[in-house]
């Protein structure tokens, strides 16, 4: 590593130190943001001689991250951005925390995936799903799958495992130097962790005919784009990998679709050359996630945090959620994106029986989408308040990123 | 038109349901589109109208005898594939000259002028009201609020646009509203309307935070002078929540 490289990684980790020591925050960002100012390839220096997976896409990304990072452990130590701080300033803290360890699995944010692909040339890249997300500032779908797929095209070394069940990404990761004799990237490793919000894939990105959907299968009804077969599915309880065989999937994390977060993550351990077999078990060590999912006892209530960033991430919280009383919390602060007009966009019948309360600061956008969706609920001011409105026993917390971000700060940062 | 009826209110073509349809829901549902149909058929029904909803893809004929239709926003390439469908479909211009209601937001309501640009190209537009839309150098994006034309009769309008579009208005139509935060149209007038058909830059559910924008669509449709009231009180909160953070922007 250069000296200047050498000096950012130092600053770099004792700036993070600072940050956390000053209770100013978990340094997860502060330390790579001095550090590339000092030496702007910073990065690409922390990532030579590391096997690095990239793990990116709309939803379930830093949960992956982690189960992806257990089971890569079973090599070695690990560099992960386990707090989801995953753009370039995030990665670089926590390589230079991590010391020289031969293998990383970072967390990206889609629209920063063709440059850190660019800066760390990771050896694996799993693509999990697009859907919307932020409407006010984020690229809009089809036009984030283009970014994807350009990033692609000028990595034809990287080995991809995506998601055959989310046409965007299937499109994206199908780039046309793959379908072609002249270039022979390795192909794609398929999996299949299913795809519960479809509002964002009716139209081919390839040609603009419809996609029609039967089971499990889809496939465009003007070209060549549709489902192809994953190598890695999610049966029963358990993942089947790509030789057939089955392997009990043992979580800590609620839903069918973290089933299908380890499905992935053992997928990209193998590109490492991990067995399932030996990696499955690591996977059950992965309890909660920077907050989510996270179980904390106040009061007699057992509160359990789900986070829910955008339509396609409630519809998953809906399903992991027990029937008990529920709080939901809204904001649209920057990091939320500030329109809220996606409450529309999600149907919240599956709360009908549920004692309901919300709150954040956008709480009566809520109660109109609500009051409209037939759904009772009832409104608090604080967090406390909705604790001294249920009963003892479970209670559900469904948030939107900052408002789940208030809320796990009222719990003292749980982890 | 303009008669007290009583309820419960039959729909014009002599029959009890009130037709709601939702254009192209596959092509032009970007920003909680689906809102607009929920809230006009629950404001509806609580005034005892039977509702039908109607979603047509954009693979589908265009029923010509429903009483509202609606069109949502979406990206350039659905909009200028939405506005070909429409216009070889032939559908909504003969609904419109029936007397059916329009309400479009966004991409649909640009989609519903002579021309708009879409990824850098000129499209044409249904021609239905005169209006048409090109690139402006910014793009629009946060809270849109105006006083609506008084002829309406209508509290401030309250939204949120996310636009790259600038929308120039002929003297064949009115503003919907005077800018007082936001762009809107081009920063000084916000969307347009000419006898029943009504566009608008605030997008996804506008009538989430108009809920009396709401209603005209239903006057119109049901040629019912007054509706009985609803309890509004949480749009109302929230009308005041966002008139507030605009305040305090200010």
């Amino acid at each position: 590593m250069p000296l200047r490289a050498k000096v950012a990684s130092s600053v770099s980790r004792t700036a993070a130190a600072l940050s956390r020591a000053a209770g100013r925050g978990d340094g997860s960002v502060i330390g790579g943001w001095i550090g590339l100012k000092i030496d702007p390839d910073l990065l690409a220096h922390l990532s030579a001689g590391r096997a690095i997976a990239l793990i990116s896409g709309t939803n379930g990304k830093t949960t992956t991250t982690r189960l992806t990072a257990a089971a890569v452990g079973v090599l070695g130590p690990v560099a992960t951005n386990s707090l989801g701080a995953n753009m370039p300033t995030g990665h670089t803290s926590a390589l230079a925390k991590a010391g020289n360890t031969p293998y990383a699995v970072l967390e990206v944010d889609e629209h920063y995936l063709p440059q850190v692909l660019e800066a760390t040339n990771a050896r694996v890249v799993a693509l999990l799903n697009l859907s919307r997300d932020q409407l006010d500032r984020a690229k809009e779908v089809s036009m984030m799958a283009q970014l994807w797929r350009a990033a692609l095209v000028r990595h034809p070394g990287v080995r991809v495992v995506a998601n055959a069940d989310d046409p965007m990404v299937v499109w994206a990761a199908t780039p046309p130097a793959n379908r072609s004799e002249a270039v022979q990237p390795a192909p794609v490793t398929w999996f299949s962790a299913g795809q519960r919000w479809r509002d964002d894939s009716w139209v081919c990105p390839e040609c603009g005919s419809p996609i029609e959907r039967m089971a499990d299968q889809w496939w465009c009804t003007g070209c060549w784009l549709r489902r192809p077969e994953p190598q890695w599915v999610v049966e029963d309880d358990g993942v089947v990998d790509p030789a057939g065989a089955w392997h009990k999937v043992v979580l800590q994390l609620p839903g069918r679709v973290n089933l299908g977060n380890a499905a992935t993550a053992l997928a990209v351990a193998a590109e490492f050359g991990v067995r399932p077999a030996d990696a499955v078990s690591r996977l059950a060590g992965v309890t909660s996630v920077a907050g989510r999912y996270a179980q904390v006892v106040r009061d007699g209530r057992t509160i359990r945090l789900l986070l829910a960033k955008n339509p396609a991430s409630w519809l998953e919280a809906f399903d992991m959620a027990e029937v008990a009383p529920t709080l939901l919390s809204i904001n649209a602060r920057d990091p939320d994106g500030l329109d809220t007009s996606w409450l529309f966009d999600v149907d919240f019948s599956p709360l009908r029986g549920r004692q309901v309360l919300i709150t954040g600061d956008r709480a009566f956008d809520l109660a109109v989408r609500l009051e409209v969706n037939d759904v009772p609920f009832h409104h608090v001011r604080t967090f406390s308040d909705a604790i001294a409105s249920v009963p003892p026993g479970r209670l559900e917390v469904i948030a939107n990123y900052t408002a789940f971000q208030d809320i796990r700060a009222e719990l003292n940062r749980v982890n | 038109m303009s008669t007290d009826r009583a309820y419960p209110v039959p729909a014009p073509g002599g029959e009890s349901t009130l037709r709601i349809v939702w254009i192209y829901p596959d092509l032009l549902s970007t920003y909680g589109d689906r809102g607009n149909m929920l809230i006009l058929a629950r404001r509806a029904q609580l005034r005892g109208i039977p509702v039908e909803t109607i979603e047509v893809r954009s693979d589908q004929r265009l029923p010509t005898t429903a009483d509202i239709y609606l069109i949502g926003g979406g990206e350039d390439g659905p909009q200028a594939l939405g506005a070909q469908r429409l216009i070889a479909d032939g559908g909504l211009h003969r609904a419109v000259a029936q007397g059916s209601v329009v309400f479009a937001v966004c991409a649909g309501y640009q989609l519903l002028g002579g021309s708009f640009f879409a990824k850098g190209t000129k499209c044409a537009g249904l021609d239905l009201l005169d209006l048409h839309s090109d690139r402006g150098s910014t793009r629009a994006v946060g809270e849109l609020a105006g006083d609506i034309d008084p002829r309406l009769g209508l509290p401030p309008l309250s939204g949120f646009e996310n636009h790259g579009g600038r929308t120039h208005l002929g003297p064949g139509v009115s503003p919907l509203a005077r800018v007082t935060s936001g762009i809107g149209n081009e920063g000084i007038t916000e969307g347009a309307w000419r006898g029943k058909l009504l566009g608008t830059y605030a997008h996804g559910p506008a009538l989430a935070r108009n809920p009396a924008l709401a209603d005209l669509l239903l006057r119109w449709a049901t040629g019912v002078h007054q509706l009985p009231p609803l309890d509004d009180t949480w749009s109302e909160r929230l009308r005041a929540e966002r008139r507030a953070a605009l305040a305090a922007r200010a």
